[in-house]
């Protein structure tokens, strides 16, 4: 249906929309296993990307998923994967892999309520911190989280530009309602969307250093396969990509690693807010639950409080220095989240002891509602 | 030279890491010297290993070489080869890498009948963690997690691999290098999975553990207990205990994936344009 | 290479990636290699070489060169697998 400003207005669910935006992002390569709440991405792609020359596979689990699509992006192919809270776990090593050698790649997160198999179609937001750190070792990630299906179209276009721009593993954090639920979205015309590939070398085979970065911290990847012959190591390797046990290389690879995160953090940080300017009280929030937050907000200024809210669609890298500014400027933050307390104390370590941070935990594989919300901002 | 080994060695490195005597480096010259009688250009051959002494190869090696995690170097090269079907991807990897860890990953490769030619170096024994025993450890032998000896039986990769579904199936030693080059050779051409196991010596955990001598010793000893496949099907099955059986397993010409995907493509393009 | 390349010598021996395991040594069929003190190899008795290149091929370390041996000139050994096959 061809909706405004001649962009084709659509009824997706999440799963459907991400499919979707990651084939006009340029994903050309899926591997997957399947796991509920994230399987439709998988049978989209399934469709879709043969239709487009690209390539989908179903792998025996998730750590050959992850691992092929590492392998497929060395080739130059945008690639990405998709699952939940069992699978996520299965990815971690070779996410790590794909973080320390800088191959980029999209790894879609639909979140259901874990430990272990937990209830495998309720929503929770309780790997946030696994997103951040499932992997061992210190490690540069980027993880963004959409709350509406909208925003799952432009972050997921995000997410693979970001990947590329950086070459970083992106993590889309999804929610299983953000997964599940329609709503509609204007897809815009291919020509209208921005898309960003990986930095190619502007100098001949010879002279290729592999991991030799610019200024902005991200080294030139040539896609294997056509004349520049390297080699990609998960141990501590140096500028020719070779590894090295020496001190001062491995000091400088991770960080670089964390530089060029923290020196693109303002371009990669995305966030929306209502009410700021003259809020005493503030909502902090991700996901499906930062809707409710929207709505809570209004609630309570329709009461006369000054409450205000922040929906954080980059979750990683947290954005501090906003919380911290913010924290400086109210009595109180409030943060509801779908878990025990997680985002809770990136909060806190933002606020600094500025500003009181108050927690509010719902952890029965049900929603937080906005008057759970209001009730919490109304309890001073 | 028809077979310039030294062109495809990252020389700077050398001498490599591996042990005096170690079996790996046999198998590796075996390897490039069928890629040399292939002639095949080295921005087209793509090596991936897994983890451990055999792993390390890529390293060495002057073509798109990628050195993953342990266990998953099919599974990454499953991506690769997908992704770029025109590529030789050849699987360099331990019987730990392949066998143990990397097990399952094996069996679907060979299932789909993946286009990769895999190397199994298969030397008894995990080498680069001191000497545990592995999948491919035979029953009674000793390891440093089996100082009793082996409790468990080794199984029959080539076996495996055949029932899995690949297309080329073959075994030798460090003994028989020419024949195992060959047998390499062979599984670069196929179309398909192939898969080559190369027994190997492990000098420094293996042999010493075991008692086998020197690495000259432990290659006599796969020369004097390898028995021909043709020779070993005449043979009761219980006088070939302990036997190395070598040669060609099989040769199969199922359709390899990537064209059976290529055909996906056009009728999903076909579908995409109704 | 330390070994000068000249015809007169058929195995060229490159002493640093040498680590002395002795396979070239034991697998020669025609004992054209010794071990020297340092345990590296060196060559004996050059003259009784017929370059089989068995050294080359089982050297693990890519440490041997065999100056012009047949390999060099055609594919070797295709009748090794016809009989190997089952
Ligand atoms: C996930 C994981 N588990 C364990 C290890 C430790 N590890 C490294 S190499 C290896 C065994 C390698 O044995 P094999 O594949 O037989 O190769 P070899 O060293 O004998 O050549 C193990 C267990 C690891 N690196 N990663
Ligand atoms: S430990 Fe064993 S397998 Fe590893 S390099 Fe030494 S001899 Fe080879
Ligand atoms: S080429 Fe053959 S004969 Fe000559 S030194 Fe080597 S093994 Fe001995």
């Amino acid at each position: 249906m061809p909706g405004h400003n001649g962009r084709d207005l659509r009824l997706l669910q999440g799963n459907e929309c991400c499919a979707e935006a990651a084939i006009l992002a340029g994903c050309r390569f899926f591997a997957g296993y399947p796991i509920t709440p994230s399987t439709e991405i998988a049978e989209l792609l399934s469709e879709k990307l043969p239709q487009v020359g690209g390539k989908f596979i179903q792998m025996e689990d998730e750590i050959a998923s992850m691992a092929a699509v590492i392998g497929a992006s060395l080739t130059g192919a945008k690639s990405m994967t998709a699952t939940s809270g069992p699978g996520f776990s299965l990815k971690q090593e070779n996410i790590g892999f794909a973080s320390f050698t800088e191959v980029p790649c999209v790894i879609v997160n639909v979140q259901r309520t874990g430990p272990s198999t937990g209830l495998p179609t309720a929503p929770a937001q309780a790997d946030l911190m696994q997103a951040r750190w499932g992997t061992h070792g210190d490690h540069p990630i980027v993880a963004l989280y959409p709350s509406t299906v909208p925003e799952v179209f432009d972050l997921t276009i995000k997410a693979f530009n970001i990947a590329e721009q950086l070459r970083v593993p992106v993590i889309l954090l999804m929610d299983e309602v953000v997964g599940h639920m329609r709503e509609k979205v204007a897809i815009p015309h291919q020509s209208e969307i921005e898309i960003v590939s990986r930095p190619q070398p502007d100098v001949p085979p010879e002279e290729y250093l592999p991991y030799a970065a610019g200024p902005d911290g991200v080294p030139p990847m040539a896609p294997f396969g056509t004349g520049y012959r390297w080699h990609v190591t998960g141990l501590y390797h140096d500028e020719t990509g070779f590894p090295t046990t020496a001190a001062p290389k491995v000091d400088r690879l991770m960080k670089r690693l964390y530089s060029k995160i923290e020196s693109a953090a303002d371009e990669i940080t995305f966030t929306s807010d209502e009410f700021l300017d003259d809020a005493d009280t503030v909502v902090v929030a991700c996901g499906i639950t930062a809707r409710s937050a929207r709505r809570s907000v209004r609630l309570a200024r329709e009461k006369g409080i000054r409450a205000g809210m922040v929906q954080l669609k980059t979750i990683w890298p947290f954005p501090y220095d906003l919380v911290g500014d913010i924290a400086g400027r109210v009595d109180r933050i409030i943060v509801p989240e779908m878990n025990m307390g997680q985002l809770i104390g990136e909060v806190e370590r933002a606020a600094k002891g500025r500003c009181e941070v108050v927690g509010y935990s719902r952890v029965d594989g049900e929603p937080i509602a906005p008057a759970e919300i209001v009730a919490k901002i109304e309890e001073v | 030279m028809a077979v310039p080994i030294d062109d495809y060695l990252r020389t700077q490195f050398m001498p490599h890491i591996w042990c005096p005597g170690c079996g790996h480096g046999i198998i590796l010259g075996a390897v490039l010297r069928a890629i040399g009688r292939l002639d095949l250009p080295k921005d087209e051959v793509c090596i991936v290993s897994g983890i451990g002494c055999a792993s390390r190869a890529p390293g060495y090696l002057d073509f798109n070489t990628v050195h993953t995690t342990h266990g998953r170097a099919l599974a990454f090269a499953t991506g690769i080869k997908i992704a770029r079907p025109d590529l030789h991807v050849i699987v360099l990897t331990g019987d730990g890498d392949a066998a143990a860890i990397g097990g399952n990953h094996l069996i679907h490769a060979a299932r789909r009948n993946v286009g990769l030619t895999t190397v199994m170096f298969n030397n008894s024994i995990y080498g680069m963690t001191n000497g545990q025993y592995s999948p491919m450890t035979p029953r009674g032998r000793y390891a440093s997690t089996a100082p009793y000896g082996n409790v468990e039986r080794n199984f029959d990769m080539c076996e495996l691999v055949r029932a899995a579904g690949g297309n080329y199936v073959a075994r030798a030693t460090t003994a028989h290098a020419r024949q195992l080059s060959n047998y390499v050779e062979n599984a670069i051409q196929t179309p398909g999975f192939a898969f080559v196991e190369a027994v190997t010596q492990c000098p420094t955990y293996f042999g010493r553990r075991n008692k086998m001598g020197t690495p000259v010793d432990m290659i006599e000893w796969f020369r004097k207990n390898s028995i021909n496949a043709a020779a070993a099907a005449k043979l009761d099955p219980a006088d070939l205990d302990g036997k190395i059986i070598i040669g060609e397993f099989y040769r199969g010409d199922a359709p390899e994936y990537t064209e059976v995907y290529d055909e996906v493509i056009e009728r999903a393009k076909e579908a995409a344009a109704r | 290479m330390t070994s000068a390349e000249s015809p007169e010598v058929p195995v060229l021996v490159r002493q640093e990636w040498c680590k002395g395991c002795g396979i070239c040594i034991a697998m020669c069929p025609k004992k054209v290699l010794e071990a020297a003190a340092d345990g590296k190899v060196v060559l004996a008795r050059p003259e009784d070489c017929i370059k089989c290149e068995t050294c080359e091929i089982m050297c693990p370390d890519f440490a041997i060169r065999v100056v012009g041996g047949r390999s060099k000139e055609v594919a070797r050994g295709r009748e090794d697998v016809a009989d190997a096959r089952a």
